[in-house]
């Protein structure tokens, strides 16, 4: 015993180390190697090819130069059709997707609804979130045929594995005593709703919903590249007839647009809340 | 804001309204304005629709949907190459974001930021990072890099950079101050007080932040193989391509389940974390 804690003495630090993140030294040191390994392999299956890369690097700087000055004469008039195309195909997809989010959400929440209609709601939304929008858009292109309409279709269904996956979640932690309050008042299942739950989730909601408009336009800036029109589709149409000058101009507009999206729907918040 | 309520008098009877008649009026003035645009952007969008294919959809889904099953199962022994290049898109490509944007968002917080010219361009990189969609960024890298997955590794380090930079310089700014007053009480300099008052406090952040970008960028890189930046987005691709539903519907099952093991794992992850 005595010589345990003079051996414990002897080896008292006098500096001071960080306590290591993971306590268990076998596994820190098993999840450094398996990562390790991991970075090692994946890095490998990645092909990268030298040769390519150098050939590249004047590519690119060509490629870049090519950028400058960004274009924005827009003589065809597509880049302004474009962005206005983009614009309200995100407003209306935004309106349709919340539309079409408010049932589903209120029946994806477990307070609400009963098992089945829990478990219908739940994998709509989880379909819904698994797809990028492209891949929508894909389909939708392939049924709709080319133009807004399909995007604005690809657009509408992203919104909802978005929107009402967090208007279930606010619902489920909204107050139960308010709920309670109203129900005992004998309200009936819209009047529930309505005074219950739809005034304690509406300020985050409408949050949400300028978000997911920011979004929507952010995507229409893509689906088109799969037919699905906007200024994706200009911006496609600029990439391959190596017009990069007027490329950079539409990404220069979208990042614009975006920014100014930010600001209001961060203004629009401050304001709701 | 509506929880005033307002009293109009008008002869003998006292009125109770929930709003005055301004803020009324502005209220039904708002939602006319709403749907006066959302009524005319609908206009705009079906006149650029062939409403004849719309109205075949029903009939093209069906046709589709039958083409599709069953799934032709064999194919997925093709797959399992693009499914672990499409994990590496989503994981390096993590790995590049975060390593750029811990350094961008401490530059972006207003309390770590060393000046406000530089807050300014933090800001810049932030907001141009997240505008421009993973596709478009592997778009231009497949014409600088060639196809392959390093451009797709890349496209989506440079879409999450801003992300991943926002959500963290938020959380910088919500620091709780006093922790850091203390460290630089022991007389610590700046970068003793980043890594001992700042960092703990963000480090819970930064790796939910990480993983969280994570299982997203699986769901993107599953896209970009669309303009050839690797991943299994290169075989749907070319199975819609050449019309081979069977392997299309295979494809997005593969997808299906990718996408739910990624979830799972992220949501194992952070709340082992945090």
């Amino acid at each position: 015993m005595s010589s345990l804690s003079d051996n414990r003495e002897r080896h008292y630090p006098t500096v001071w180390d960080k306590p290591p993140f993971i306590s268990n030294s076998l596994l820190r040191w098993g999840i450094i190697l398996g990562a390790i390994i991991y970075l090692v392999a994946a890095i490998a299956s990645m092909e990268i090819n030298p040769q390519r890369l150098m050939e590249g690097i004047p590519r690119g700087q060509r490629f870049i130069a090519s950028f400058f000055p960004p274009n924005f004469a827009d003589n065809r008039g597509v880049v302004w059709d474009g962005i206005l195309e983009s614009i309200w195909m995100a407003i209306i997809s935004t309106v349709a997707g919340i539309a079409l989010s408010v049932p589903i959400g209120l029946g994806a929440a477990r307070n609400l609804a009963p098992f089945w209609v829990y478990i219908t709601c739940r994998s709509i939304i989880a379909g819904s979130r698994t797809f990028p929008e492209i891949i929508l858009a894909i389909f939708a292109v392939k049924l709709f045929g080319f133009g807004p309409f399909a995007g604005f279709i690809a657009l509408s269904l992203g919104t909802i594995g978005f929107f009402a996956k967090l208007l279930a979640e606010d619902i489920e932690n909204s107050s139960e005593s308010q709920a309670e309050a109203v129900k005992a008042t004998g309200a009936n299942w819209f009047q529930w709703i309505n005074y219950a739950i739809q005034p304690q989730v509406m300020p985050r909601m409408i949050g949400l919903s300028v978000y997911r408009l920011d979004i929507n336009f952010r995507e229409s800036a893509v689906v088109g590249i799969v037919g699905g029109g906007g200024i994706g589709a200009t911006l496609n149409t600029a990439f391959s007839r190596y017009e990069f000058d007027t490329a950079a101009a539409i990404l220069l507009i979208i990042i614009l647009i975006v920014m100014v999206l930010e600001y209001a729907s961060s203004y629009l918040r401050k304001w709701v809340q | 804001m509506g929880a005033v309520m307002v009293v109009i008098n008008s002869g003998n009877d006292i009125e109770w309204r929930r709003r005055t008649t301004k803020k009324q009026i502005g209220i039904w003035l708002g939602w006319l304005v709403g749907i006066s645009i959302v009524l005319f952007a609908w206009s705009v969008i079906s006149e650029k629709t062939v409403w004849f294919f719309v109205q075949d959809a029903p009939r093209q889904a069906a046709d589709i949907g039958s083409r599709m099953i069953p799934p032709k199962w064999s194919y997925i022994t093709e797959l399992l190459v693009p499914v672990w290049d499409t994990i590496n898109i989503a994981t390096l490509g993590t790995i590049i974001a975060m390593t750029i944007a811990v350094p961008v968002a401490f530059c972006a917080a207003r309390n770590t930021t060393p000046h406000n010219s530089v807050r300014a361009i933090a800001l810049f990189i932030i907001v141009s990072s997240r505008s421009v969609n993973s596709l478009i960024w592997a778009l231009m890298l497949v014409f600088i890099l060639g196809p392959g997955v390093l451009a797709g590794t890349i496209a989506i380090g440079l879409r999450s950079i801003g992300f991943c930079a926002k959500l963290l310089y938020e959380s910088i700014e919500e620091i709780d101050e006093s922790q850091v007053e203390a460290v630089k009480a022991t007389g610590a300099s700046n970068i003793q007080q980043m890594t001992y008052g700042i960092l703990p406090q963000v480090l819970p952040t930064i790796a939910g932040v990480g993983i969280y970008r994570w299982d997203i960028n699986i769901r993107e890189s599953t896209i970009l193989g669309l303009v050839g930046a690797g991943g299994i987005g290169l075989q749907l691709n070319g199975s819609i391509n050449t019309l081979a539903w069977t392997q299309v519907s295979t494809i997005l099952l593969v997808i299906l389940v990718t996408v739910f093991i990624s979830e799972w794992v992220s949501a194992k992850v952070r709340g082992a974390i945090i």
